[in-house]
């Protein structure tokens, strides 16, 4: 793929490259995990953070997890740093499934390199910026949600102590997302961590009398419960309702797209679907909605982070099942309490390319988004066009992976920067797995699927090779200047296989 | 008059974002206004961006129109000087009278220009002279009602059910038909509560409005619905014009259909239903597209 990257990364290991979306698909062995046991009576109960590391001293080089499910409302991350600051403990590993501005705190221990290695599927923030200016002693490994799973059922990734946030528990650390103060939804990300982590521990801000109900993660996954008075602030972890854009290029991007989709073939009874929170994405499930009205279409199922609107489309019947890995709003958290069609999912069921088939593997039509896209249809969404990390994959190429037809919506143009270009700064997901690219100036398909291309030519959409998109841009922007990079790697960005299909530099200067 | 126009679209001129994009949203014509939506503060920057744009991108699948500041307005002659250093289609001219028509026609004819105008009719005296605004120059094109000045000029309340523009805009379609010039109904102007618009839109083509403006890109797919002719229109145009291909053929200068005679008024009719209909796509069972 044309792209720099060394066979050996320090702080990383030895480089398997990236050499096509199924090229590994040998028989896989789970890792095996250590149980410790407890007698009747035994108590898991501990009434702060600091009393749990009094008791289970922590260690240097020790590797500690945290699930995102409360997003930019997170408390637990700097909770358990600012307790760890008390004992003197270095060389640690972050396995956290994403980074929010609200983890700032972290940057103090990156800098004072005690935390040396960040596994992620995205970061956004000064944890990002920190990271991006390669204080990070080792470089950060981005992963999809879907690669975490794996690299972590597979022992590539070895959790010494997984801290759960549980926003509802009992103290034998039964769970679940959906009561209590801090109610986030769904625990999706949190269930491989519980399955595999050496110890695993509950933090809760709202202990219920045993038996807990609705249980998401059981007891017999858990050691720990420690209480705490917050876990998070409920601003930051969901939003009150998720809103369609009213842009109107983005909604012409949505109507293009739903065309793509309604010309596609796909748009039968049984479609499965999945799209994103963003208001683009979500223009295009109104789009979609409209189509399955109107051709009287049941579709089987709708998934990934839901939102109120896909909840909508559940009660209308035109879905037949949710599968939810993490709720977007308190629609969403509310309808997975209520609806036994509305189902958790994990990540490892979501998107783990190497577990018995993932749900991406049902799914018909993808909708994703794109900070770059080139003329071999690779998309960014890690890093913006300077390097810096701003996002990550999440289940983007776990999407693209499995559906039978990946869409990527995104301006030609966006601040002044053209979005397709010649080649991306860091390839997330490969062209291989992308079938076409919606802009609001046309749009594009990957030229392997020529009865698709000559079908939408045949409606009359508005085609271009990749190519000749690339150049709309340009002539709009001028040719983007090159930009040079220091030579140290400062990511690592594997695919869901676990293959290094890119690597990131810093910026020079 | 060139292509087909249903729709006009009022983009802000000091807005680079949208005059960027502004060809996008499928508006038959595209409004640059220097006028209300900008400034004054930003009139100077609005002109340069302007000027930039034409001379940077060309405009595709859409004619374009500048509104400029009325004539009394010390920006009206830099205006002018700006839009005629790039193709433009069109001026629209604000707070139009019979004097400013005349003022702003010579003002063309000096700086050697071909573009035409639309007026706006936006106050009770140009309403009541509006046949005479639209007569003063060969170049006025057509008339676009200005409902929110208007109404405030004649102390009346603007509402979503329009009663009080009524007879506005009877008076200004009358007009237009009489001269054979484009109606312009005036925007909605709501664009948060779009629950009015299809209801408004309509409103306008009963009164014999041919298009609407619009201050919202989101607007423009119900307006081109409004204004689309229906699937019987399409039939009988696309039969009238088959009609009059078969009569020329046979080198008669009068043909009937379906027993009836028809004339010039039916053939333009048809043909601007059947150009309508083809720039929109329309699928209609028989009928058939050039080329």
């Amino acid at each position: 793929m044309m792209r720099k990257i060394p066979k050996h990364i320090e702080g990383y290991g030895e480089v398997r490259e990236f050499s096509g979306v199924f090229s590994d698909m040998n028989v896989k062995k789970l890792t095996q995990v250590h149980v410790k046991p407890k007698c009747p009576g035994e108590r898991k109960i501990f009434l702060s953070i600091k009393e749990f590391f009094d008791k289970f001293p922590p260690f240097d080089g020790m590797t500690l997890s945290f699930h995102h499910h409360l997003r930019n409302g997170d408390s637990v991350i700097n909770l358990v740093f600012s307790v760890l600051e008390r004992y003197d403990v270095k060389d640690i590993c972050l396995v956290s499934s994403s980074f929010f501005p609200v983890h700032e705190p972290m940057v103090k221990w990156i800098e004072s390199q005690k935390v040396v290695k960040i596994y992620t599927n995205y970061m956004s923030g000064p944890v990002a910026k920190c990271v991006s200016s390669g204080k990070l002693k080792y470089p950060v490994i981005m992963q999809t949600h879907g690669g975490r799973a794996r690299a972590i059922e597979s022992g590539e990734v070895k959790i010494d102590v997984a801290f759960i946030a549980a926003p509802s528990c009992d103290e034998y650390g039964n769970m679940n997302g959906v009561y209590g103060k801090s109610a986030c939804g769904v625990l999706g990300y949190a269930h491989v961590d519980a399955d595999y982590a050496n110890h695993v521990v509950a933090i809760t801000d709202n202990l219920v009398p045993y038996p807990n109900t609705s249980i998401e993660i059981f007891q017999h996954k858990i050691d720990s419960v420690i209480v705490v008075e917050s876990i998070g602030n409920p601003k930051g972890i969901v939003s009150g309702t998720t809103q369609i854009t009213k842009d109107p290029l983005g909604l012409k991007i949505a109507k293009m797209a739903a065309k793509v989709i309604e010309y596609s073939g796909y748009l039968k009874e049984g479609f499965s679907f999945q799209t994103g929170a963003g208001g683009t994405s979500l223009a295009v499930a109104k789009e979609v909605k409209k189509l399955m009205i109107s051709k009287n279409i049941t579709g089987s199922f709708a998934s990934g982070g839901i939102t109120g609107y896909m909840v909508e489309m559940l009660k209308e019947g035109l879905f037949k099942t949710l599968f939810d890995v993490q709720c977007f709003d308190l629609d969403a958290i509310q309808s997975v309490k209520e609806n036994p069609r509305h189902q958790a999912m994990s990540a490892s069921l979501y998107g783990n390319p190497h577990c018995k088939g993932a749900i991406v593997n049902n799914l018909d039509v993808v909708i994703l988004g794109a900070t770059e896209v080139d003329i071999n249809f690779n998309v960014n969404v890690t890093t913006a066009s300077n390097g810096m990390i701003m996002g990550g994959s999440g289940g983007h190429s776990d999407t693209a992976a499995g559906a039978k037809l990946t869409i990527i919506v995104t301006n030609l143009v966006k601040a002044r920067l053209p979005i397709v270009k010649e080649m991306v700064t860091t390839i997330t997901t490969p062209g291989e797995s992308v079938d076409v690219v919606v802009t609001e100036r046309g749009i594009a398909v990957n030229p392997k699927h020529v009865d698709l291309i000559e079908i939408l030519k045949s409606e009359g959409l508005s085609l271009y090779t990749i190519e000749e998109l690339k150049e709309m841009a340009y002539s709009i922007t001028g040719v983007p200047s090159e930009i040079s990079f220091e030579n140290k790697i400062i990511g690592v960005v594997e695919y869901r296989d676990g293959s290094v299909i890119d690597v990131i530099y810093p910026m020079k200067g | 008059m060139k292509g087909l126009k249903r729709s006009f679209l009022f983009i802000p001129g000091n807005n680079p974002g949208m005059v960027q994009t502004a060809d996008l949203f499928d508006a038959d014509v595209i409004i640059f206004d220097l006028e209300d939506a900008v400034a004054q503060s930003e009139k100077d920057s609005a002109r340069n961006l302007i000027i930039q744009a034409f001379t940077t991108y060309k405009y595709k699948n859409c004619e374009t129109m500048v509104r400029i500041n009325a004539v009394e307005t010390e920006d009206f002659e830099l205006d002018i000087e700006a839009v005629c250093r790039f193709e433009l289609d069109y001026i629209l001219l604000p707070k139009a009278t019979v004097e400013d028509i005349i003022v702003l026609d010579k003002k063309l004819e000096m700086m050697n220009s071909s573009t035409e105008i639309f007026a706006i009719i936006e106050s009770a005296i140009a309403l009541e002279t509006a046949f005479d605004i639209a007569k003063a120059s060969k170049r006025v094109k057509g008339l676009l009602l200005g409902g929110e000045d208007l109404t405030a000029d004649l102390g009346v309340v603007r509402t979503k059910e329009g009663l009080e523009i009524q007879y506005a805009r009877n008076r200004v379609a009358v007009v237009c038909k009489a001269l054979g010039i484009l109606a312009i109904d005036t925007p909605y102007t709501d664009v948060v509560d779009e629950m009015f618009l299809v209801q408004d839109s309509e409103e306008g083509k009963r009164f014999g409005m041919m298009a609407k403006a619009s201050i919202s890109p989101r607007h423009i797919e119900t307006i081109h619905s409004v204004y689309a002719p229906s699937s019987k229109e399409v039939i009988y145009a696309y039969r009238v014009l088959c009609a009059m291909k078969q009569a020329k053929k046979k080198g008669f200068g009068v043909f009937s259909l379906d027993g009836k005679m028809i004339d010039s008024p039916i053939v333009k009719r048809a043909e601007r239903i059947y150009q309508l209909a083809k720039k929109m796509g329309l699928k209609v069972s028989g009928v058939e597209y050039d080329a």
